[in-house]
């Protein structure tokens, strides 16, 4: 194993303190591993570079687990086989720093599968050094996704048989195939050749990374001698002899000339910007209210039922939007999910001057019904003496309850003869506040114009509102 | 300020950014996804990150990278997803990374359903992962404290070096109600212990293995007073009426709001009813139930969940009164009526 024996680099730690009180200077690796030689020639290119003080090292689940015993970086431990998830939490965090997800086979190829495909296909800015030794080492010895057939692993005793596990699976050409990685090359830990070749790798993903050229992966067919259960030497062989003709030595895509640096604008924001973002320096002052008019104000339980697309769940929102302005205490809630995909949507909101408990309205004492299930539906729950609004150009019965104030208004033919349908709901809300006189119906025109995404349909939507106040004037003046 | 009329879910992501969050890793559920849509339109327009991550498991491992960057970073989900991520969040406990995950609970087991319950409690309050940990559990009951607590999460996340989780169930969070946000951003403080990618914090190491039991079991009994201390300093809960009470009612999240209506539906017709609502659920609001346990007769414990958080309200009580129960699971929310009827049965 001489030819192995490599030079102690700067952002390798000359003595092991980490490791405990005692062996500081040697490895916690078995003779004639593939780990410890790696480090090494990860850290010379660190060092060469100058960008030890940069670097972060994700260390793996695996025997690699205390790779922080020797880098003079910065040092992260990481759940088994989500390296590259935690290198990206990283990377995006710090995006100068230099970020090496450093994984076994176990972890890579098989618990971290995804992990290493979706950090590669988005393309993360880091190094991944994929060391393939074609077994678990640090478990003892079992099968690993990149055992050869035939293999005699402690997990595979009669050797791996494709009928039960497949073929080996080979990362580097898997991940050359996506479009984002720019560097993945497969190279050997064996002699002097294959060790300068991923010497040259090495250098390479890390430089990509320096140059913020995207996503680099090395896989390094290592030995294992304690996990084949053979000696260092046979070892080497072995890779030559079995490795390499399954796993080829070779480079898969190099992009790295045509891919630009990118960039990454970092800069603080004022609190000013912030709120703007957020939405929140628009909102004003608080209106002024008389206090007589929250002491008087009767809770409303509402509950506004109809179609999908009938406008229930906005007409809720500016209903509570609108009596928050009023400083009212509001909640609205839907009814979402699958209940909503069937077509049928219905809101509950409370408008009250005190704190409100439940925000459902099992009993409302005002029910808007925009279509006939939702009378069929809430009919019943309406409080005596409530209120009920129907919808009367879409529903086609009369409410049953004698115990109720009921509204028929033609809703949608009011809306429609505006040219829009869809304000429907807006009408009702005009109607419904003229006829309560709970709030000044003008309140709306206050809320409407920011409630509505659409602008070039605010003022129909101002007109329906008058449309509903016109119409409650000239059937139900009380 | 005006206040917004926003959504819980909504209202987390404008107090987290507020709170100083720039990074967001996370994967879609119902009844959650308003948190990651609100954090993918907020957080590029300020700079931050915004990721949707492959799974949940790879959400929290990038949350434990970010966290171990020195950001506030935050990740959301409900019961399966969370379920998904206990690993991590042991990680993150073990190797004491702040960070704050929203857990708006669905139904279960399994994939259950989109309506709310309560089911989660053991899992995120009592540890969930492997390990001797706890995380900090807190229960937001409005979209005004969807933002306050998310915002507590960060400093308390900062401050104890763990992860804070914001729990609560769908309606709270699908809920939209006035938000009055704050007007300053907190600047995220500088942490020593840090991975900064630079020189400074080099020496750094973020690792959750020691690989000594001497070592292991040092560790063990520093964040097991560490607890103790969070324990003793950060326990939240409202309490109404109970002083003079003859029976308390125990609830969290949105039952807390139904109970709320059934304590004074029944306190106008002379009932002595009162209401504790734990807002910590670790640290659990157990010396106040205690003392509460001298004088009331009896409590009643509502939850939507077979019963998880009526374990502590029992140790807290300790024997010495009755400790009702009742409950709904499977998404179905008892109403007001139904409970004042319970209520009822044990006065
Ligand atoms: C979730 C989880 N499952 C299983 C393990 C046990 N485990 C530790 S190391 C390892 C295998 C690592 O093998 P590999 O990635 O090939 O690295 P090597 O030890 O060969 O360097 C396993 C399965 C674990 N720590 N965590
Ligand atoms: S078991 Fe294999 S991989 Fe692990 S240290 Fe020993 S030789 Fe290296």
């Amino acid at each position: 194993m001489k030819a192995a024996v490599l030079e102690k680099p700067k952002a390798f730690y000359d003595k092991f303190e980490r490791k405990g009180k005692t062996q500081q200077e040697t490895t916690h690796y078995c003779p004639g591993c593939g780990h410890g030689n790696l480090h090494k020639i990860i850290t010379e290119a660190l060092s060469e570079f100058g960008v030890d003080d940069r670097s972060i090292i994700v260390s793996p689940v695996g025997c690699s687990v205390f790779a922080y015993y020797y880098f003079d970086t910065g040092n992260i431990q990481a759940a088994h086989g989500r390296a590259p998830a935690v290198a990206t939490g990283l990377k995006r965090s710090n995006p100068e720093s230099i970020v090496i997800s450093y994984q076994g086979d176990g972890d890579l190829a098989a618990i971290g599968g995804d992990e290493i495909l979706q950090a590669a296909n988005r393309g993360e800015n880091m190094t991944v050094i994929f060391v393939n030794n074609a077994i678990y080492g640090m478990t003892g010895g079992q099968m690993a996704p990149t055992t050869l057939v035939g293999q005699k692993t402690t997990t595979s005793p009669y050797g791996r048989k494709i009928e039960n596990e497949g073929y080996p699976i080979r990362m580097s050409e898997i991940i050359a195939t996506l479009e984002a990685p720019v560097y993945v090359e497969r190279t050997a830990l064996v002699d002097f050749k294959t060790i300068n070749h991923t010497k040259r790798a090495i250098r390479k993903a890390i430089k990509n990374q320096i140059d913020k050229k995207g996503f680099s992966f090395v896989e390094v067919l290592a030995p294992c001698p304690t996990g084949w259960k053979i000696t260092p030497v046979d070892s080497q062989k072995w890779i030559q002899q079995h490795m390499m003709p399954y796993f080829p030595v070779q480079a898969f895509k190099d992009v790295s000339d045509q891919r630009e640096s990118m960039e990454i604008e970092q800069r603080d924001y004022s609190d000013q910007e912030v709120l703007d973002v957020l939405g929140l320096s628009q909102l004003g002052e608080k209106k002024q209210v008389p206090a007589s008019f929250i002491e008087n104000f009767p809770t409303q339980f509402m509950k506004i039922a109809g179609f999908g697309g009938q406008g229930v769940l906005s007409a809720g929102v500016v209903m509570a939007a609108c009596a928050m302005n009023e400083n009212l205490e509001v909640t609205w809630i839907p009814s979402y999910g699958p209940e909503m995909r069937g077509g049928t949507a219905n809101c509950s909101v409370i408008l009250s001057n005190s704190r409100i408990g439940s925000p459902l309205t099992t009993n409302p004492n005002v029910l808007i019904v925009m279509n006939g299930p939702s009378l069929d539906a809430f009919e019943d729950d309406v409080q005596p003496n409530g209120l009920i609004i129907v919808n009367t150009s879409i529903v086609d019965r009369r409410v049953k309850r004698d115990d109720v104030d009921v509204l028929y208004i033609p809703l949608t033919e009011i809306a429609s003869g505006l040219g829009l349908t869809a304000a429907a709901n807006m009408v009702c809300l005009g109607a419904y506040l003229e006829y309560t006189k709970l709030i000044d119906y003008k309140s709306l025109f206050e809320i409407v114009p920011l409630a509505i995404k659409k602008k070039h349909l605010v003022d129909t939507n101002l007109k329906a509102i008058k449309e509903g106040v016109k119409y409650i004037r000239e059937n139900y003046s009380r | 300020m005006q206040k917004e009329l926003i959504k819980g879910n909504e209202a987390v992501i404008k107090g987290a950014l507020m709170a100083g969050c720039s990074l967001y890793f996370g994967y879609p559920i119902t009844p959650a996804s308003e948190i990651a849509q609100a954090a993918a339109y907020y957080f590029p327009l300020l700079g931050g990150t915004f990721v949707q991550a492959e799974s949940e498991v790879a959400a929290i491992n990038m949350v434990y990278g970010a966290s171990a960057a020195g950001k506030r970073v935050m990740t959301a989900s409900s019961g399966p997803g969370l379920s998904l991520k206990q690993e991590g969040i042991s990680y993150c406990a073990g190797a004491e990374l702040p960070c704050v995950i929203a857990d708006i609970m669905r139904a279960g087991p399994g994939l259950g359903n989109i309506w709310p319950e309560q089911g989660d409690y053991n899992q995120m309050v009592k540890g969930g992962g492997h390990g001797n940990y706890r995380n900090i559990v807190l229960a937001p009951n409005s979209a005004q404290e969807m933002c306050d607590l998310t915002m507590k999460a960060f400093e308390l996340a900062d401050i104890y070096r763990n992860p804070c989780i914001v729990i609560t169930d769908a309606y709270i969070g699908q809920m939209m109600e006035p938000v009055e946000f704050p007007t300053t951003r907190k600047k995220v403080p500088y942490k020593e212990w840090a991975l900064y990618g630079d020189e400074k914090s080099k020496k750094n190491l973020v690792t959750s293995i020691l690989m000594n039991t001497h070592l292991e079991e040092e560790h063990n009994k520093k964040l097991q007073k560490k607890y103790q201390t969070i324990a003793e300093n950060e326990v939240l809960y409202e309490a109404l009426n109970t002083e003079d009470a003859d029976i308390v009612l125990v609830g969290y999240g949105i039952i807390s709001r139904i109970l709320l209506n059934v304590m004074e539906i029944l306190r106008k017709q002379d009932k002595k009813v009162g209401l504790i609502r734990p807002i910590t659920l670790f640290p659990f609001p157990s010396d106040f139930i205690s003392q509460a346990a001298d004088s009331v007769k009896s409590f009643l414990v509502v939850e939507l969940s077979n019963g998880q958080m009526i374990d502590d309200v029992k140790l807290a009580v300790n024997g010495r009164k009755d400790v009702h129960f009742y409950n709904r699971m499977g998404g179905a929310v008892p109403s007001v009526d139904e409970i004042v009827d319970v209520v009822k049965k044990f006065i």
